[in-house]
């Protein structure tokens, strides 16, 4: 599809703040928006090129050491080494979905800051829970609208509260 | 990373790369500056146990998946099993088996594909000693397209197939105590059917390059971290492999049976774990045999050895040829793994066929139940090895007690094994070279190991190499490929 979008929130919601990924996920589904497909995983992985099938991706994760309360950010296709898991990260998907499906998919990386993930637990920290909340007001209106390079700058970067209000 | 005997060196290598979660390999040095022992630690994250104590049995399937984001299924279906027993439901209607079954299949599917064609592909095609820039999935994808290809679509049809029967992919819900609670529509079906011979096909040539790369370069990879073992797991009672239920069978370097048929609910007069100080990760063993000798593997490469056939045919071909290669005993070759886990590929091709064909899973009958227990055990052949689940329910249905033993604790001595027989013929001086950190990575990758962390943020999973002397100086450590990159 032409302008299609697919948001894909990864992590695990059993580690504590890891779940912002899928939390953002969930809320943004539950809204329904025109042209927007919504996945939810625990990690990303060599599957994930089918976003070869959508004009933006979106990967939303928790950042461990990001600014707050999150990131936007264009990422590019690139492979090269490779040191995660399983998993793979954002610019492998791109990578594998430029390489395999010839796919011009352009991705965007939302950072959403957390502060625990080093013990089993459901329920997101307070800190983390207000930074979802303005994570998915700045997003949004960005996936309404498609306003993904304007709302990640010209240069890639950490963007406050403030400076999100700035982007359409 | 503790603190060195004064009479050792110390190498550390953390995390291991390309293994799910974080590992540390410490390589300890004699005064002669020759390997005296290599130890892969876990870094482990406790306490899912107490995570699950107080929680309503009902809710446990689906809260077990996030002990782990690559084989969620596993845990589903184990703990499910766990829990038919609690309800009395463990004969399950003949639709929530096969549906079970499908889910399992594709699971290992999934699984075994991922681990192959993105995680070990790059090794065999480009070799050991291969620049890391190449040696990964994005250097297959731009020499090996079509390989790429197929493993992604391989890995995509049975994550398809999990989510048609488990649901969603973080919230599966399929398996409940005593059934299912749906099963698989007309139309999922012959969405499934409409692929299968292509998944085949492709599962077969994934099985060629595994076979073929064993026999290519046999002389160099019967020893590679390679050595005798015992191995375990379930069998069907006729023998058979059978990678979702069954009993319990070990066997001995050689075949000799040490036990078999045994009743998984009976485990724990079979199989205890032993705790090291250096380690947070248990070792289990064999009881009879004791912690020195009763330690074996798991996983591919020990279901084969241990089943009597296998009751697909393809499969069961490729296991008369692999067996053979040793004469009909045990193959105790480290790398065989691969070779081994393509055999498993190409039988959950096969079973998918004939499940899709099976009437049975568009039944309606999907749940059962009989007299309630308080304990029970749920096992199952998780792709990476025998899965057990233990649990012990109050009469308020809330979880007292919880034990696990995940497939990758299993094969703990077997991995530290690897390392150190790779360590003491590759290394030289204290010098981290690739080739060895690469030949470490190689052998664990064997075994697929996942470490137990579903965490994985982003700015997470640099690699860290250190050198530490004897008195644990740091006097060399390399940084490689930082995903983070500030984030």
């Amino acid at each position: 599809m032409a302008d299609s979008v697919l948001l894909i929130g990864y992590g695990n919601p059993g580690r504590c703040d890891d779940g912002l990924g899928p939390a953002l996920a969930e809320a943004v589904e539950r809204l329904h928006l025109p042209g927007v497909t919504v996945e939810a995983d625990y990690q990303l992985t060599v599957e994930d090129a089918a976003a070869a099938a959508h004009r933006y991706v979106v990967f939303a994760d928790a950042s461990v050491g990001g600014g707050e309360p999150f990131f936007f950010r264009a990422v590019h296709p690139a492979g090269g080494t490779s040191f995660s898991t399983h998993s793979v990260e954002p610019e492998a998907v791109l990578a594998l979905a430029r390489d395999l499906f010839q796919a011009d998919t352009r991705g965007y990386a939302l950072g959403i800051r957390g502060y625990r993930f080093h013990e089993f637990g459901e329920t997101l920290s307070d800190e983390a829970r207000g930074n979802l909340a303005a994570a998915l007001r700045f997003i949004v209106p960005v996936l309404t609208e498609r306003t993904f390079d304007s709302a990640a700058g010209t240069a890639e970067g950490i963007h406050s509260p403030a400076q999100v209000r700035t982007h359409p | 990373m503790g603190t060195a005997a004064p009479s050792t060196r110390k190498i550390v290598i953390e995390p291991v790369t390309r293994v799910e979660g974080h590992g540390k390999v410490t390589i300890l040095l004699d005064e002669e500056r020759k390997v005296k022992q290599a130890r892969l630690h876990i870094v482990e994250f406790r306490g899912f146990e107490r995570f699950i104590q107080g929680r309503p049995f009902w809710e446990v399937p689906v809260l077990v998946q996030r002990l782990c984001g690559i084989c969620p299924v596993s845990h589903h279906l184990a703990a499910a099993k766990a829990m038919d027993r609690i309800v009395g439901g463990e004969t399950l209607t003949p639709t929530a088996e096969k549906v079970r079954r499908l889910m399992h299949y594709g699971q290992m599917l999934q699984s075994h594909a991922l681990h192959f064609f993105h995680l070990v592909s790059p090794d065999l095609l480009f070799g050991f000693d291969a620049d890391p820039a190449i040696r990964n999935v994005i250097g297959v994808a731009k020499k090996h397209p079509d390989l790429a290809v197929q493993g992604v679509l391989l890995r995509k049809y049975g994550q398809e197939i999990i989510k048609a029967t488990a649901g969603k992919k973080i919230h599966g819900t399929g398996a409940i105590p005593g059934g299912v609670n749906k099963n698989l529509s007309v139309a999922e079906r012959d969405g499934f059917l409409k692929d299968i011979e292509q998944i085949l096909t492709w599962s077969r040539g994934a099985l060629a390059i595994a076979k073929d790369y064993t026999a290519t370069h046999l002389t160099e990879l019967k020893d590679f971290g390679s050595f005798d073992s015992n191995h375990v797991s379930l069998v069907r009672s006729d023998g058979a492999m059978d990678l979702y239920h069954g009993n319990l069978r070990a066997i001995d370097a050689a075949g000799r049976k040490i036990f078999d048929q045994v009743d998984y609910q009976r485990y724990l007069d079979y199989i205890a774990e032993e705790v090291k100080p250096w380690s947070y990760m248990k070792f289990p063993f064999i009881k009879s045999l004791g912690p020195e000798q009763g330690w074996y593997r798991v996983g591919p490469l020990a279901r084969v050895n241990a089943c009597d056939f296998i009751d697909t045919p393809e499969a069961e071909a490729a296991r008369k040829e692999f067996m053979a290669l040793t004469g009909g005993k045990p193959n105790n070759i480290t790398m065989a793994y691969h070779w081994a886990r393509m055999i498993e590929l190409l039988h959950a091709a096969e079973k998918i066929r004939l499940l899709l064909h099976d009437p049975d899973l568009q039944g309606t009958d999907l749940v059962v139940k009989g007299r309630r227990r308080e304990e029970a055990v749920g096992l199952i052949e998780a792709p990476r090895g025998t899965l057990f689940h233990h649990y012990q329910v109050d009469r308020n249905d809330q979880v007292v007690r919880c034990n696990l033993i995940v497939s990758t604790t299993n094969n703990n001595t077997p991995m530290n094994r690897a390392v150190e027989g790779v360590a003491r013929d590759y290394l030289s001086g204290t010098e981290i070279t690739e080739g060895l950190l690469n030949r470490i990575e190689v052998a664990i990758r064997a075994y697929d190991p996942c470490l137990s962390c579903a965490t994985h943020a982003m700015g997470q999973m640099p690699l860290t190499v250190e050198i530490l002397d004897c008195d644990g100086r740091l006097v060399d450590r390399k940084d490689r490929g930082d995903p983070g990159d500030g984030r």
